[in-house]
């Protein structure tokens, strides 16, 4: 039976960690991730789990303790935020090379300098080529689903890899929403008992972990990682028609929005999506055929389905809370590879909104839409990539 | 029952880090292993840092350990293997796991003393269940004879070469035996290979001690300190003769010096056989060698004095 709540995105996120009851966490604070791992330590203080924790001094350290302990062989927690993932950086390469199933909740927020606590996507879109599987969520309810599912799809035996579960610093992580909670037994039932792969603590099978590996194989070991990505996908989709069975929640890996007939469409990470679907519906009522699509499943990125849902559309922008600083924004550049395979192809945009936590309003996705309805007509683009909501 | 240390019962154990691997002739670290895992009773996993011993002894499909082994990166051997520690104690609290299991972590000095320290102390400090043994050889040894902070004084090495103007290293090494201590942990320790039976009690008595403990041993390097490839025993055997290398413990805040050389041999005995000190010998570079020297009789001093008062 489902239980109505009104928590956080941090409190969904830790209740889904207790009810799935991980062997060994790594404890780190950082803003605005800290409460969450905070709760969890309260639920081991009170022997709510059976966790073992690791009050580590960094997260590079949380990171490779997290790495020995799924080696070791069990389930293994963290959760991070912004410099805390980019100090992190070397192991999460490590994780994802020596295939290890950890799970980590990613309080997304902005990178220094300078200095901003605030909500953006910098610190996940600066991990997406570290060989974790991305999941985006665009609320707690999400943020909870996507963290017990996380579990199923990184520990499914054909995959043996690890994830992020992404949501937005301070608007869903501090933010107060009605959700429902799963029964603790449901998750567990759902999640199931840890599944070992050569584990170290195997005594009599010694293991070696973590080789020197050079022209000989090493170009071998990367093509079965990006092998394995390709089956990611399916695995996803599989979860969640287990996931929906029991929850009544319709996952997939990527969410439309009013997209089927559309003319103009924004496609849109996480917690923004929620207020463009306001915007699209007001344009709707104006006669103006306006869409939506929000990733949930960034790495492996769905090229051909998100492809597939965009070819009919007039003129598309895509929406990054983060920068490539000489390049296009990261999102752009996964639509924009989508899309180029295909012979009609739609107008693109990319517009820079909401860095370091500055406000995304229902005026800036207005605006975006009126210079994509004007784009549909004409027919012309003339700044491809720019930032909104800028201060001049 | 823990191994009696001779020999004859040494030889009848069976070897946990095997022939095979690819370490220098002469090379130091591979006999700190050795010694090490010989006086080791129990099951045991090991974590190792990035650096000459990890390159040489697990390479594609081969490796020469006989035991469960991880490396993950360069500074971050204990925290790897205080993950490997509290996964083991989650599981055998949750009665998954009922065998007694012992954790080394193995590290040069560059890993150690430099890259490796903030991880080493997290670890120290958060209590686990390991011994961290340093093979320290005083410089970066895998990437070709760089400086680190265990470099001695004086000495020449890629990066802080002897040159016409500057004579090499500047600085004294950093004390890091100590600076474990001062972590107040259970048991620290330095030992030699040169004198194994002292080294391997020391790593019997840390097994047998619950939580954090280290051992910080000198292993000589022959490529990176120009001597000769048959000459590590004798070189670490002058290390402690010259007390370079006092052979000491500190076990719950008591210090005590485990061997105390017949004969305080000069530092000169010790810098001679080495290529990488040479230049001390030039008649400019005098003080520096009179430096050395009495750095050494005044760390020597201080210690003779703590195991006194302790």
């Amino acid at each position: 039976m489902a239980k109505v709540v009104a928590v956080t995105g941090n409190e969904a996120c830790a209740n889904a960690l207790r009810q799935v009851n991980p062997d060994v966490c790594g404890i780190y604070p950082i803003t605005p991730q800290t409460d969450m791992m905070q709760r969890f330590a309260s639920y081991i203080a009170d022997g709510k789990v059976d966790t073992e924790s690791i009050l580590v001094e960094s997260e590079h350290s949380s990171m490779s303790a997290c790495i020995g302990a799924a080696a070791a062989g069990g389930r293994v927690v963290t959760a991070t935020s912004s410099q805390g993932l980019a100090l992190m950086w070397e192991m999460l390469h490590i994780a994802s090379g020596d295939r290890l199933p950890i799970i980590m909740p990613v309080v997304n927020r902005a990178l220094s300098a300078p200095l901003n606590i605030h909500g953006d996507h910098s610190d996940a879109m600066g991990a997406r080529d570290t060989g974790w599987i991305q999941l985006w969520s665009e609320n707690g309810q999400e943020a909870y689903d996507n963290t017990i599912q996380a579990f199923r799809i990184g520990e499914h035996m054909e995959i043996r890899l690890p994830v992020m579960v992404c949501l937005d610093g301070f608007i869903i992580s501090h933010s107060i929403e009605r959700m429902e909670y799963l029964e603790d037994q449901e998750v567990r039932d759902f999640v199931g008992p840890f599944k070992n792969f050569l584990p170290l603590l195997d005594l009599d099978k010694p293991k070696s972990y973590g080789p020197l590996i050079l022209t000989d194989l090493y170009h071998e070991y990367k093509r079965a990682q990006h092998e394995v990505m390709t089956k990611v996908k399916d695995v996803v989709l599989d979860v969640a028609k287990d996931f929906e069975k029991l929850s009544g929640r319709k996952y997939g890996i990527f969410e439309t929005y009013r997209l089927e007939d559309a003319d103009i469409a924004i496609v849109i990470l996480n917690s923004a999506a929620g207020t463009t679907k306001d915007v699209i519906d007001e344009f709707r009522d104006k006669g103006i055929k306006a869409g939506l699509l929000k990733p949930r499943l960034f790495r492996p990125f769905p090229f051909e389905e998100v492809a597939e849902a965009l070819k009919h559309v007039k003129a598309v922008c895509v929406m990054d809370r983060a920068d490539s600083f000489g390049g296009y924004g990261p999102l752009f550049m996964e639509v924009a590879s989508a899309l180029y395979p295909l012979e009609r192809k739609p107008l693109l945009l990319n517009k820079v909104y909401g860095l370091g936590g500055r406000d995304y309003l229902p005026s800036h996705a207005a605006q975006v839409l009126t210079e994509l309805h004007d784009i549909s007509r004409s027919g012309k683009v003339n700044v491809l990539k720019e930032y909104i909501g800028v201060r001049e | 029952m823990a191994t009696t240390l001779t020999l004859k019962e040494l030889s009848k154990k069976e070897d946990r880090f095997t022939h095979g691997h690819r370490m220098c002739s002469g090379c130091g670290a591979p006999i700190v292993v050795k010694i090490a895992l010989m006086a080791t009773d129990y099951p045991v996993v090991i974590s190792n840092a990035t650096g000459c011993l990890e390159v040489s002894s697990c390479i594609s499909e081969f490796t020469a350990w006989n035991v469960p082994w991880i490396h993950t990166a360069f500074e971050n051997a204990a925290a790897t293997l205080s993950g490997v520690e509290t996964m083991y104690r989650s599981l055998k609290k949750q009665g998954k796991m009922d065998r007694e299991v012992k954790f080394i972590a193995f590290g040069g000095d560059g890993g150690t003393y430099d890259i490796g320290f903030q991880s080493l102390s997290g670890a120290m400090e958060r209590g686990h269940d390991m011994i961290y043994i340093c093979y320290d050889n005083g410089a970066y040894m895998n990437t070709g004879i760089q400086r680190s902070s265990a470099t001695p004084l004086g000495a020449d090495t890629t990066t802080c070469p002897a040159g016409s103007v500057i004579p090499g290293k500047l600085r004294s090494r950093k004390n890091l035996t100590k600076i474990m201590a001062a972590h107040n942990i259970p048991y620290v320790a330095q030992a030699s290979p040169s004198h194994w039976q002292d080294f391997a009690k020391k790593v019997q008595k840390a097994h047998e001690i619950k939580g954090p403990k280290f051992i910080n041993v000198i292993a000589p390097c022959n490529r990176g300190w120009r001597s000769k490839t048959n000459d590590a025993i004798l070189l670490s055997r002058l290390a402690v003769n010259t007390c370079y290398w006092p052979l000491y413990e500190i076990e719950n805040g008591t210090t005590k010096i485990t061997v105390t050389p017949k004969q305080k041999l000069p530092i000169v005995d010790f810098l001679k056989p080495q290529g990488r000190f040479k230049h001390l010998f030039s008649p400019e570079n005098e003080g520096l060698l009179t430096q050395v020297q009495d750095e050494i009789d005044r760390e020597w001093e201080k210690l003779l004095k703590e195991a006194k008062t302790d």
